[in-house]
């Protein structure tokens, strides 16, 4: 190194020579900040419209069948056995789901869309970051989104007299957790990826998730085997934290949730970061 | 779920071209002398263009199964038979006899076609005018702007009626469709769609710059429309507040026609009518303006 | 079988010395595989700081795989690779502070503003704004681009886009300058500012990895280039002496029409040292052209058109990787 800084480069360099004299990881440059900054200010310059509409679609889940079906349903029993009104028994399903959704597409689709069609990481890569700064700005982004979603989901819910406990605020927090799970996995299987054939499966794993996970109605429709099935998901596990959050009432089972949630992180950071190096240099 | 339809379509189309566009009336050409292929084209353009489209759509015919019969089967599931035991035990009076699943079912084939006519009208006209500019190529040769937007809508109604009779199938299986006239739900369903689509259509040639305007046609009109079109509840359940929503909806419009013939549901006769006019008036306004936008701005 | 050699010298040297390296990029029997191409097969080099080392050979020779791996966004099958003694897989991150980068296809970020775009990229070096905001008008002046800096990527031409492209990799102040076709889309006036600002570079220290396929962009600008074809080192050496050793002194260059191109070089034999025969002009090379000229005529042969030059990289490009028909 010091046959190239030490000779030509006088004080006036001293900026770019102290950038080049961090320290580095191997995939790693410790300098996330600069991938969350360059993220926010192209959501600043793209349609901010595209970007609220995201949140209006459980809303909508939310007024249609809370509302139309809720009529006819009338109330249901809560994760306390208390009875609750339709609209507050399908609420923090709805919230779950839409916490995956978002985070599942900024992981997978907006990963893939990225690197193989924009070609932008290949553009940052190019620089002293490492993937493992991409990586982490990008799901910190996802994440940061999903909160905001979270926020005004629940501001809804509070419009909507659906909310009865101060312990509903840690909805938002639990929010972020399921996104978290699901955007560290969601990148390391994009991954694996190579055509957008094979992202549509990442859907049609999504769409019976959502629909199956107790969102709508209680498990115990299902005979025992496939309750249990759906009981191995991750998406059951977000909507069981969510309805429990979202009235007070918490159980063993609660743990059994966040930790669920844990282990999908650490497991979902694991296989990411191993896969970084074939997600992003080829 | 919708939005990553989106992204799948524009994905599809932003891949390497196929063939696609250049090569339309190309074995005409070499075929025939100039005056033969050009009265051929006058004649059939609009099916040249349509076998390309179709041969295109076969590149992702396992994506179009699964959303146009695995998305609506699917839901089927959930709700015709997991929700029913919620909704029946509380309010089966509410479906006028019939079982959930068969009062959901028509709603399903009607909505699963409407959002095939969102994607297939939006994405492929934008990548006809603006993205590969597919559209050009055949323009180039005698076909005709109509005929490039008549070969497109044939082609997707051919998607229509395949996605819709593979879905009737699959429900008939169930027996969620008794009377003898269901069948018919899968020509409504294609009217629904062209119905939805064809005026989308219009709007989409319109569209010099992509600012997700698709993405917001999904989330604030669809998406309404799917779910307050009575599709999961009779309409008459929600406030008046958004029951008008269902009103103008092609997707309400074709449920009620779907669930006149799949099991004799009974409404006033004057309101079918005004179903099946509903439904003809918008798609013919969506192809008359469809065919003036296709003419200008190709023509620019 | 000279550069293998000093190679393995130089890795004798690099093991020895970690701190201070002899050469800034030193490649070992550097391959890459995509599947069953080989891209990259087994190459060789060493780059002294501060040298222009240029990278030749026809399409798909491997000079973009070979960029690609030195700027550690590629992963090579086989071989060893340091830039400034360290692996550039090993320490991506590292290697690349070091590096400023014109790909071959521009990467810009299309969801930013011209100017944000330097900005952006520079913060990903960890560079301060206090730093950036003057750097990056300097740079648009230089790539003559300030009035559209407020414009979307989008909004530019193809040859501004590069031209952005071009300024954004010297953001860093880079210590080595890998240049995939910089010049590729550029308008001549913009070609003569960038070689200005290369020979600038390079009076400063600055090292310069540079493809092209203007040959007298190579001549002009590198002081010793490899030519590369099927991934594989053909030769290697500065401009001067490989037109030497692969070339005559003059080339004459005939054409008799497009249809008797092909089939003239058995009546023009035993003319000159060497004849090539390309699809639109035979070229033979000989110390003396005037003289090759007088037997060509001599022979009664009528060319079209002639003419007498002398012997460039060209001629040593197509020696070298042309699929020359006599020879
Ligand atoms: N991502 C890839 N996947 C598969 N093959 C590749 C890939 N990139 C390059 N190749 C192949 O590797 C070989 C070398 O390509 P490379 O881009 O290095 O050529 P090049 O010398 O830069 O050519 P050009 O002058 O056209 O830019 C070619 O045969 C190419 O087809
Ligand atoms: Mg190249």
């Amino acid at each position: 190194m010091s046959v190239l800084t030490g000779s030509f480069n006088a004080g006036d360099h001293s900026v770019t020579d102290a950038a080049r004299r961090r320290r580095f990881g191997p995939i790693y440059s410790r300098n996330v900040r600069a991938v969350v900054a360059r993220g926010l200010m192209a959501t600043k310059s793209s349609n901010w419209m595209v970007m609220v509409s995201g949140f209006f679609e459980p809303v909508l889940y939310l007024i249609s069948m809370g509302v139309g079906l809720g009529a006819i349903v009338g109330s249901v029993q809560g994760p306390g056995g208390q009875e609750i009104s339709y609209a507050a028994y399908i609420a923090p399903a709805l919230l779950a789901v839409s916490a995956m959704n978002g985070a599942v597409y900024d992981s997978t689709w907006n990963v893939f869309f990225k690197m193989n069609f924009a070609k932008l990481y290949q553009g940052m890569l190019y620089t002293s970051l490492g993937p493992l700064d991409v990586a982490m700005g990008e799901i910190f982004l996802a994440l940061l989104r999903g909160a905001m979603y979270a926020t005004g989901f629940t501001a809804v819910m509070g419009v909507m007299g659906l909310i009865t406990t101060p312990w509903a605020i840690l909805m938002i927090p639990a929010s972020v957790l399921i996104a978290f799970g699901f955007a560290s996995f969601g990148m390391g299987i994009t991954s694996f990826m190579k055509t957008f054939q094979q992202m549509d499966w990442i859907n049609f794993v999504m769409l019976p998730m959502f629909l199956f996970s107790a969102t709508f109605y209680p498990l115990s429709v299902y005979p025992q085997s496939i309750q249990w099935f759906i009981q191995a998901m991750p998406l059951w596990h977000g909507v069981e934290l969510l309805r429990q959050i979202s009235v007070g009432v918490f159980t063993p089972a609660t743990a059994v949730h966040v930790g669920y949630y844990l282990i999908m992180i650490a497991l979902g950071v694991l296989l990411t970061t191993s896969r970084l190096r074939k997600l992003f240099l080829k | 779920m919708t939005r990553k339809a989106e992204l799948t379509k524009k994905a599809e189309l932003t891949k390497p071209i196929q063939a696609a566009g250049t090569t339309t009336a190309a074995p005409a050409l070499r075929a025939h002398s100039p005056e033969v292929s050009a009265a051929r084209a006058r004649r059939w353009g609009a099916f040249f263009y349509a076998e390309q489209v179709l041969r295109v759509m076969k590149g992702y015919g396992w994506t179009i199964v699964m959303y146009g019969v695995g998305q609506p089967v699917a839901y089927l599931f959930a709700m015709g038979v997991g929700l029913a035991t919620l909704v029946e035990a509380n309010g089966a009076g509410e479906f006028g006899g019939v079982s959930y699943l068969t009062f959901i079912a028509p709603a399903l084939l009607i909505s699963s076609a409407v959002m095939t006519a969102a994607n297939e009208f939006t994405f492929p006209v934008m990548d006809g005018f603006k993205w590969r500019r597919v559209y050009y190529g055949p323009h180039a040769s005698p076909l005709t702007p109509e005929q490039i937007a008549g070969g497109q809508i044939i082609a997707v109604t051919v998607r229509f009626l395949l996605q819709s009779a593979i879905y009737f199938a699959v429900v008939a299986l169930f027996g969620a469709s008794p009377g003898a006239w269901g069948w018919v739900s899968i020509l409504i369903a294609t009217l629904a769609g062209l119905s939805f689509g064809l005026p989308l259509m219009a709007y989409a040639a319109t569209i010099k710059e992509d600012r997700g305007q698709f993405a917001m046609v999904m989330r604030f009109i669809v998406m309404p429309l799917f779910l307050f079109s009575g599709t999961f509840f009779p309409l008459d359940t929600l406030p008046l507040s958004v029951r008008w929503i269902g009103w103008i909806s092609p997707i309400w419009h074709g449920t009620e026609l779907g669930r006149v013939v799949a099991y004799g549901y009974e409404e006033e006769p004057w309101l079918t009518i005004v179903h099946v006019f509903f439904l003809l008036g918008l798609a013919a306004a969506g192809w008359v303006l469809t065919k003036r936008q296709f003419a200008k701005r190709m023509a620019s | 079988m000279r550069v293998s050699e000093l190679a393995s010298k130089e890795s004798r040297v690099t093991n020895h010395s970690d701190a201070t390296p002899q050469y800034v990029i030193t490649a070992e029997n550097l391959t890459k595989r995509y599947g069953d191409v080989t891209a990259v097969d087994s190459i060789s080099f060493r780059v002294p700081a501060g040298e222009a080392f240029g990278l030749l050979g026809p399409n798909g020779a491997g000079k973009s795989t070979t960029m690609k791996m030195i700027g550690g966004v590629s992963q090579r099958t086989s071989g060893s690779l340091h830039i400034m003694g360290l692996d550039p897989e090993q320490h991506g991150p590292e290697v690349r502070a070091h590096l400023g980068v014109v790909p071959q296809q521009d990467n810009l970020d299309e969801e930013l503003k011209v100017r944000d775009n330097l900005l952006v990229y520079g913060r990903y070096f960890g560079l301060p704004m206090s730093y950036l905001k003057p750097k990056a008008d300097e740079l648009l002046e230089f790539a003559q681009l300030t009035d559209k800096a407020k414009s979307k990527v989008d909004a530019l031409s193809g040859g501004m886009k590069r031209r952005l492209t071009i300024a954004r990799s010297l953001i860093n102040e880079p210590r080595i300058l890998l240049l995939d076709e910089p010049t590729t889309g550029l308008d001549p006036q913009a070609r003569h500012i960038l070689w200005d600002r290369l020979f600038r570079l390079k009076e400063q220290g600055v090292t310069l990895i540079l493809t092209t396929h203007y040959m007298d962009e190579a001549e002009q600008l590198c002081d010793r280039l490899i030519v590369v074809d099927k991934g594989k080192i053909m030769a290697e050496g500065s401009p001067a002496s490989l037109i030497r050793e692969y070339s005559t002194r003059e080339v004459l260059e005939l054409r008799f029409g497009s249809e008797r191109n092909a089939s003239i070089g058995a009546e023009l034999e035993g003319i000159g040292e060497r004849l090539e025969t390309l699809p639109d002009r035979v070229l033979i090379y000989a110390h003396d052209g005037e003289a090759a000229l007088e037997q060509v005529t001599a022979r009664g042969l009528r060319p079209v058109t002639s003419l007498v030059r002398r012997s460039s990289l060209e001629d040593v490009f197509l020696r070298l990787t042309g699929r020359s028909l006599v020879d």
